[in-house]
């Protein structure tokens, strides 16, 4: 292979402020959508769990839409479609007036993806616990949100603490495809690199350095925050016999 | 005595890889070349939607301007190695992965628009230039856009990776033209669609793709292409640096059809369709690249 290595490149500038700059972007979009993912999907995962058939099935509905269409079509059908569906003036505030257009779709469209993969976990850890506690709550006279809010919540979402880390860190490596739509973020700054100095190799790898350095650091985190949530017995129990 | 007789055969094999008579020319082969003919293929890479130079026809096959001239070498180095069956495998690739992709292997001849910079050849090398232009800009003809000034308060699209991108960008900052808006796009499809959804106000690259673009687009009259030219962009075939047998060969090929004067016939078929006239500045560098043998 001939290539002319120069990894000086990655501590000058510009270019080193574009992967800083970059990073924060890939930071922003992952934690923002993180965030509304967790909301969103949290409230479907409930919906697709209670014996109310029409949240049960907007629920269904919901999931099989985002989580079945690939995440690269979504942030094109967002940003270049979705404007054009929207009456004339809504779509042209949309291109125009919206602040920080790509970010913002960028955001919405890997929250609303991500949601729908949150709202699987949070059903299924819903569905893992034990169906007696729920028989118990109804014969103390708990009422439908009281059964919620002090039985399945408390108990499910600990139990799925280990699988979510999972989708966190995808949240940070989805957040890459928002440079197809034009955010500045890492994997876009490190072409930038390459564009600019045709030091394409050197620069992916600070990306991938950088990629693994944020998605360890989320690790770490949820693994704390897994030991600390951990009930004990409840998630001991499941590997052996019940 | 299972051990001995594995280990016999291995010696066979190996002695008999050694007395095979290769041909004389073949052992001169080096770089390109000689990976071309170890491997029985040839690998192509061609652009998606670079009108009228590298792009798909209808059968989605990759056509154009670029791969004519590119499918003009194959058949050199399939005279060259004397594999008149050589298998083309065509391979696409976009602004940000055609020098990686040149530089690691994967492609040995890139046939798009590729702008031929000193600051590219240091990963990979090109051929003699075989087109001329340079960075104009594509508006509706209401925006009132004429020039890179008129870009003031305005939203540009820009693809990311080009030196279109660079040059646009360099005259913004040296022009001081305030608050321009940048969209970055991943190709000339996508920057296309921005503009008719009007999602930008302006698309600035390359004056020949502009005219295939504006040639494509639903809304063509109400496209403009104007401004002076904002770079010089001569393009050239994408190769392997350190390669000089297999740029020796492309070079002889384009040097034959510049002199021969199929250029000309090979530029009426692609690029008349899209309304652009042969200029003197083309017929200028086709001379000048027409190396006697």
């Amino acid at each position: 292979m001939s290539y002319n290595w120069n990894w000086g490149v990655l501590v000058s500038e510009p270019y080193l402020g574009w992967l800083i700059s970059g990073t924060q972007w890939t930071l922003a979009i992952a934690c923002l959508a993180w965030i509304m993912a967790f909301t969103l999907g949290s409230l479907i995962g409930i919906a697709r769990t209670t014996p109310i058939g029409p949240l049960r099935w907007l629920g269904t509905a919901y999931v099989e839409l985002f989580r079945n269409i690939p995440l690269l079509v979504q942030m094109f059908l967002w940003f270049f479609v979705f404007p054009e569906v929207l009456p004339r003036d809504w779509g042209r505030w949309v291109k125009r007036d919206l602040p920080m257009p790509e970010f913002t779709t960028a955001v919405l469209c890997l929250g609303f993806y991500t949601a729908s993969r949150v709202a699987e976990q949070v059903r299924s850890g819903l569905n893992a616990v034990p169906k007696g506690l729920l028989a118990a709550g109804q014969a103390g006279g708990l009422t439908l949100p009281q059964i919620y809010r002090y039985i399945l919540l408390p108990l499910g979402f600990r139990i799925i603490v280990p699988s979510l880390t999972s989708d966190f860190l995808a949240v940070f490596k989805n957040s890459s495809l928002a440079l197809t739509i034009g955010v500045m973020e890492l994997t876009a700054q490190s072409r930038q690199i390459e564009n600019y100095t045709f030091q394409g190799f050197e620069a992916f790898t600070a990306a991938t350095v950088i990629y693994c350095v944020i998605t360890a650091i989320v690790v770490v985190i949820m693994t704390r925050v897994e030991a600390r949530l951990r009930v004990p017995g409840l998630l001991g129990r499941q590997q052996g016999a019940l | 005595m299972r051990f001995p007789r594995i280990m016999a055969a291995l010696v066979a094999a190996a002695v008999a890889a050694f007395a095979v008579p290769t041909p004389a020319a073949a052992q001169e082969l080096y770089g390109t070349l000689r990976k071309i003919r170890d491997a029985g293929v040839i690998k192509v890479g061609h652009r998606e939607s670079s009108v009228p130079f590298s792009q798909f026809d209808q059968n989605r096959r990759p056509a154009g301007f670029s791969v004519d001239l590119c499918m003009r070498v194959v058949d050199a180095v399939k005279r060259e190695l004397n594999m008149p069956n050589l298998r083309v495998e065509f391979i696409p690739v976009n602004p940000s992965t055609r020098i990686p992709l040149i530089a690691n292997g994967t492609v040995d001849i890139e046939c798009g628009s590729t702008t031929y910079t000193l600051g590219r050849s240091r990963q990979v090398d090109f051929s003699s230039i075989f087109y001329l232009t340079g960075t104009q800009i594509m508006s509706r003809q209401n925006s009132g856009i004429r020039e890179v000034e008129d870009l003031a308060n305005k939203s540009v699209a820009l693809v990311l990776g080009t030196t279109n991108e660079r040059a646009v960008k360099a005259a913004i900052e040296r022009l001081r033209i305030p608050n321009v808006k940048v969209l970055m796009v991943k190709d000339h499809a996508e920057a296309l669609l921005a503009l008719e959804t009007d999602r930008v106000d302006a698309y600035a690259t390359d004056e020949v793709v502009l005219w295939g673009l504006r040639n494509q687009s639903r809304i063509k009259d109400q496209l403009v292409i104007t401004g002076r030219l904002l770079s010089y962009d001569p393009y050239g075939l994408m190769l392997r640096r350190d390669d000089s047998a297999f740029r020796l060969l492309i070079n002889t090929t384009l040097a034959g059809i510049f002199r021969s004067g199929e250029i000309e016939q090979m530029f009426r078929k692609w690029f008349e369709p899209a309304g652009i006239p042969i200029n003197d500045r083309l017929r200028q560098i086709w001379e000048y690249m027409a190396l006697p043998e």
